[in-house]
């Protein structure tokens, strides 16, 4: 046993993080969340060119997938920084597309890998919404073993993380594959989307307690550091601990993802109950002892306070994932 | 990175499965925290130890297997999922047994391994007294030197398991002139039954004398029964409390054997409609699987060549507090029954009680998170 990442594996993700933290990410939410997904879409090509994309997709489509293990790397990386888009629907379509085969994943699936298509989708039991389907370049849409390109984003709602918009696809669209594949290949690609957006929700905790860490150190009050008080370490201790106990569970449901074992969705339903809600209690720390000034919008702070819930609940509620847990 | 265990442990697996299998008690053994209990407990150890599984770390001339952290963990996995009766030689085994072989002489561990290993001799830790709790560099019981040895004068206390145990070790204050607490501690074993020592058992919660105090009156320590240089016993300590900390003394298998029972207990006794109960048990599986997890990574790294340092601390607090969550979920399974004392779900609950107290508390742990994992000032304790 080695259950570890390799160093190529923790490469790989010091790359992405030194990538991301050099773009100004706050600057290119801002714009996104204003309706501009130019500096947005600019991003995802540099995200690409680094292998991010082609890593839920086969070779046989010009990928280099699927590969779980280095696709949560990544994805803890994209949380981290918080990138805006449809990241966990991009990387769930290449496995989706993957499985229907035939002329949607030829015209789609190299556009993925390379990052000059990004998509969105919603599934049979994964709630209603396509996020971010107004920047995607296609929506799909599967119901029961049909899969249909949605004809536009549809009605859309603002959502609690303003660096993300949520649509209902316009009901009917363009059939474009049918069978008991579908069944099986919309399975896989709940999986996906439910692991990345459980590493999607570890980064952002990651980085909300990071950013708590740094703060308490040198906001003082009554002559001391914050963080000098025991309340506030024990705190930032428990936060440290959901995180560090949500993070073996993510590679381990990758292993499986990747070994295809019949676990694979309980281990999944798994890491994605426990990153989130540790994702979410990081925020709630990161809140609290911010004090009020992290309750506003003058901290960049607030782009990871505001992505941690939705996280939390998109591709498998807590409730969902328990009961996934138990029917094994 | 994977998951895949080596042919060498899962032939460790499979053999202790069906040692397990034609071995453990059909019925539970009574509670080991009473005297009957402990005499079944001590037989059950020197079952174990004939078939050579009472230490599977230890090297094989001490009558262990030789087996990495991985068959370790393996045979965990197996003897807890197997019923088999809790461990009346842990102290000894996961705690004095790791310092011996650390900073122990020959002799010491050819004396002293043996007789653990068979159940022969239990041990006792002497940490705690009544003023040197939490913290412990603040003990005050001495040992003054004399010819040939050291005599031991003092009280130690929360002493588990010394009611019915046959020797003890733990750190004495060899130098009181020292600069700093820490200093001028040395770490000594002694009988329970020399002459000089008066146990004193401490009934806890549930009634049962689950722990002792110890009174010393000039008790002789001969100096081959010091470990390490006089004068560094906090060091030898220290290592000791990482070891107990860390790997060894909660394993992955004995949470996931029960996260098993309760589902079981679930799918029995619990009611489809009652959704926060059903999480709760979900909690439980998820908890067993993190820890498992968390455990083999933590694994890895040792066996990579790493020190496993203050995330140790992560590992108590996490293991402490998912046991009492886990118990609670069983009794509110069990509804009324729930009260009914004496039964396994009872018990291991009043055991789980102590957990984010014992071993350094929950708080100590998550002031050494916050200090050495995160960085955070030192401040008031």
């Amino acid at each position: 046993m080695r259950f570890l990442l390799t160093d190529e594996q923790r490469e790989f993700g010091r790359s992405l993080d030194a990538l991301l933290g050099a773009a100004d990410t706050p600057a290119v939410l801002r714009a996104w969340a204003a309706g501009d997904h130019g500096p947005g879409r600019a991003l995802w090509g540099r995200l690409a060119d680094a292998g991010v994309f082609a890593l839920a997709v086969p070779e046989a489509y010009g990928g280099v997938g699927p590969l779980p293990v280095e696709a949560t790397v990544a994805c803890v990386e994209l949380g981290r920084h918080a990138v805006p888009g449809p990241l966990a629907e991009t990387l769930a379509a290449g496995v989706l597309l993957a499985g229907a085969g035939g002329p949607v994943a030829e015209e789609w699936l190299p556009g993925i890998a390379s990052g000059t298509a990004m998509v969105s989708l919603t599934l049979e039991g994964s709630g209603p919404y396509a996020s971010d389907a107004d920047a995607a370049d296609a929506v799909f849409t599967v119901t029961g073993d049909e899969l249909r390109l949605a004809a536009g984003p549809g009605e859309s709602s603002a959502s609690a993380d303003p660096a993300r918009r949520l649509f209902r696809p316009e009901p009917g669209g363009a059939p474009v594959a049918k069978g008991p594949a579908i069944r099986a290949a919309a399975r896989a690609a709940g999986d996906t989307a439910a692991l990345a957006t459980a590493a999607l929700a570890l980064g952002c905790g990651e980085e909300l307690l990071r950013a708590t860490v740094a703060y308490v150190k040198q906001r003082t009050q009554f002559g001391v550091p914050v963080g000098s008080f025991q309340a506030v370490k024990h705190r930032l201790a428990d936060t440290l601990l959901g995180l560090e106990f949500a993070r073996p569970l993510l590679y381990g449901a990758a292993v499986e993802l990747a070994e295809g074992s019949p676990g694979a969705g309980a281990a999944v339903a798994a890491a994605k109950v426990t990153a989130g809600e540790a994702g979410y209690a990081a925020a709630r720390t990161a809140l609290q002892l911010h004090g009020a000034v992290g309750y506003t919008e003058e901290l960049d702070l607030a782009w990871w306070l505001r992505r941690a819930r939705p996280l939390r609940d998109a591709w498998g509620t807590p409730s969902v994932c328990r009961a996934r847990v138990l029917a094994g | 990175m994977d998951l895949e265990q080596t042919a060498r442990t899962e032939a460790l697996r499979t053999e202790a499965r069906t040692w397990l299998r034609e071995h453990v008690p059909a019925r539970p053994l009574p509670s080991l925290e009473t005297e009957e209990g402990f005499a079944a407990h001590r037989e059950w150890e020197a079952l174990l130890h004939s078939g050579r599984w009472s230490a599977v770390s230890w090297p094989e001339e001490y009558g262990g297997r030789g087996a990495d952290l991985f068959g370790w963990l393996a045979f965990e996995e197996e003897y807890w999922a197997a019923g088999a009766p809790g461990r009346v030689s842990q102290n000894g085994v996961s705690l004095l047994a790791p310092t011996l072989l650390a900073h122990g002489t020959a002799g010491q561990r050819a004396r002293v391994l043996g007789p653990m290993a068979s159940g022969e001799v239990i041990w006792a830790q002497a940490w705690s007294e009544p003023e040197a709790g939490s913290d412990l560099a603040a003990l005050r019981s001495r040992a003054v030197r004399t010819e040939g040895g050291w005599l031991l004068s003092g009280q130690k206390t929360w002493s588990s398991r010394a009611a019915f145990a046959d020797r003890a070790f733990g750190i004495f204050r060899t130098d009181p002139g020292a600069a700093k607490p820490h200093q001028g501690l040395t770490y000594l074993m002694f009988g329970l039954r020399d002459p000089g020592v008066t146990v004193r058992p401490i009934g806890r919660l549930d009634g049962k004398p689950a722990f002792a105090e110890i009174f010393l009156d000039e008790v002789f320590v001969p100096d081959k029964d010091v470990i390490g240089e006089p004068g560094q016993g906090w060091r030898i300590a220290m290592s000791a409390t990482g070891d107990e900390r860390g790997l060894t003394l909660r394993s992955p298998g004995r949470f996931m054997a029960a996260a098993d029972r309760l589902t079981e207990l679930w799918r029995r006794a619990g009611d489809p409609a009652d959704t926060a109960l059903r999480d709760r048990v979900a909690d439980a599986v998820i908890g067993a699987r993190a820890y498992q997890l968390f455990t083999a990574a933590s694994a890895s790294r040792f066996a990579a060549g790493a020190a496993l340092g203050p995330e140790s601390s992560l590992n108590k607090v996490f293991w402490s507090r998912y046991d009492i969550a886990l118990h609670e979920t069983a009794l509110d399974l069990l509804g009324p029954e729930a009260e009914v004392a004496d039964t396994p779900w009872a018990e291991g609950y009043v055991f789980a009680l102590a957990g984010p107290i014992y071993a350094g508390t929950n708080e100590i742990q998550r002031d050494i998170i916050a200090e050495r994992l995160l960085g955070l000032p030192k401040g008031r304790r």
